[in-house]
């Protein structure tokens, strides 16, 4: 199905997640990239070593999450924007996560914006927490929103209504 | 007439670094492109690009023209820029014919040609497609990124190949509402990561669907569409009509080579290379002597393999002509090696599949 609507599945989704345990710990990268094709930015950005494509750039790229440290250059580096950071770490109820987002308007930090899942669809109300937009971003913000724990594995979007 | 050791026509991402290739290797070239400025399809790709550092990868097509157009400036003295410039022509005694700005025309005998000419858009036929509203991706680029101009207001997208997908992301960017894409192919063609950042804006993809046909009086309002089988036959009884002002034909290009058609060189129509190429051995020259292709216009491909494209071919013409540097090897084999990365994965199956069609 993932060929004919660019929907992946929940359990290729869930495939890319470090465990709950990883997340809680602190900022860690998820690469949805579940398809071949020639690319290796994220490995060549990485400063911990933390992310393989190898020798043939076609490699889908592989994650060592006990070397991330959720930086989230990679996020910003990804031509097909397929990165996402989530972080555990800061409350029980709640995770923090990165997200790029290349429209305007960008929302504004403590904004209540819509989250959306994979197609699109609106699942949660969101807190804006933070909004990075430096020269090295290269025109990809990085959006900062912290989300009910229970929309994890769904959350992957927002829209900012105007 | 003009003389020249090089000529490459077209300045896009595959001219540019042709020009630079040989010129780096102590070759004069003259760079012919049509447009007023140089960069081709480049100057309209807001998008980061794929590939590896060396193919600036994870850079945006639109800056890529003045990292390349600043490297080319280190060998000023032994390259001479031409735009506005066609080249309308190209003989068997090895004349090219050139119209700049439609009021001088000129002949240039060079010893060596790269033709890097792109490739055209196709189009699909349908009830009403002339109807005003009714674009190709590539006017629709031209518009919203070098002219600032929205095409529209609601657009249908055809076509779901990397084109496809980005113009639409690149539309919504705009504020541009986009209904769908659809696709007659029965899967997406582009990469799906593209399809997945378009799909997770809520813009649904429908694969084996096709359009039939255009509805409005002075302008396109309205766009009807339905399913088809695995042999391409609409389906009755599946219509869906879409509200919309914009329609984005975006089913593919067509590599753009008359001029080595007109020279002599052999062509075969190959179409996993979409359409008709000129036969070429590993260093890009085709079966005329001294003349190399390069980009599109030798097999639609990604714009990180036509640059790389570019380098091996003006390399190569140099090295034809008297310029063999002393790292020719080796500069050779990187090119290769590059192309074969770039080729070697799922999504350029059947370029390898193309390639083996028309090797001298």
């Amino acid at each position: 199905m993932f060929e004919k609507t660019g929907i992946p599945s929940k359990e290729m989704v869930m495939e890319k997640f470090p465990s709950q345990d990883r997340i809680n710990k602190g900022p860690v990268a998820i690469v949805e990239c579940y398809r071949e094709i020639p690319c290796n930015p994220c490995e060549t950005a990485c400063r911990f070593n933390a992310i393989r494509v190898g020798e043939d750039i076609n490699n889908i790229p592989q994650i060592n999450f006990d070397k991330c440290t959720g930086c989230a250059i990679c996020l910003s580096k990804c031509p097909g924007l397929a990165i996402m950071i989530a972080d555990g770490s800061k409350s029980e109820d709640t995770v923090e996560i990165k997200i790029p987002y290349e429209f305007l308007p960008l929302p504004g930090e403590g904004q209540v914006v819509k989250g959306l899942d994979r197609e699109g669809k609106h699942i949660t109300d969101v807190k804006v927490l933070k909004v990075t937009n430096p020269k090295s971003f290269d025109r990809t913000p990085v959006i900062t929103i912290e989300v009910d724990r229970k929309f994890l594995y769904e959350i992957r979007n927002i829209r900012v209504e105007v | 007439m003009k003389q020249a050791e090089i000529v490459v026509i077209g300045g896009g991402p595959a001219g540019l670094c042709a020009a630079m290739s040989a010129a780096k290797s102590g070759a004069g070239v003259l760079i012919i492109d049509r447009n007023k400025s140089l960069g081709g399809q480049l100057v309209k790709q807001t998008h980061m690009f794929f590939g590896s550092e060396k193919q600036y990868a994870s850079t945006r097509g639109i800056d890529i023209p003045e990292i390349l157009l600043k490297e080319l400036a280190k060998y000023k003295d032994k390259v001479e820029i031409k735009t506005n410039s066609t080249a309308v022509g190209f003989y068997e005694d090895g004349v090219i014919t050139v119209l700049e700005k439609e009021d001088k025309y000129y002949k240039v005998e060079p010893k060596a040609v790269v033709v890097a000419t792109g490739a055209y858009e196709k189009f699909l036929s349908f009830p009403n497609n002339d109807l005003p509203g009714i674009y190709g991706a590539g006017a629709v680029q031209t518009l919203m990124n070098v002219h600032g101009v929205k095409p529209g207001n609601r657009v249908l997208m055809v076509g779901a190949g990397n084109i496809g997908l980005i113009v639409s992301y690149q539309l919504m960017q705009a504020g541009v509402k986009v209904a769908a894409i659809l696709d007659a192919a029965p899967k997406i063609g582009g990469y799906l990561v593209h399809a997945s950042k378009i799909r997770r804006m809520g813009v649904p993809i429908l694969t084996s669907h096709t359009v039939k046909e255009a509805i409005g009086k002075d302008f396109l309002e309205k766009a009807v569409v339905c399913k088809v089988d695995e042999k391409f036959n609409p389906i009755p009884g599946t219509e869906i009509t879409f509200d919309v002002d914009v329609m984005c034909i975006s089913v593919g290009l067509t590599p753009l080579n008359e001029l080595l058609a007109m020279r002599g060189c052999r062509m075969k129509y190959v179409p996993q290379l979409s359409g008709l190429v000129p036969v070429r051995d590993e260093n890009y020259e085709t079966t005329v002597e001294n003349i190399f292709v390069a980009g599109d216009a030798s097999g639609v491909e990604e714009a990180s393999a036509a640059m790389v494209e570019g380098y091996l071919a003006g390399l190569c013409a140099a090295a034809k002509i008297g310029y063999k540097p002393d790292d020719f090897y080796e500069r050779r084999k990187d090119y290769m090696n590059q192309l074969n990365n770039l080729r070697s994965g799922p999504a350029a199956r059947h370029i390898l599949a193309g390639l083996d069609q028309i090797r001298r």
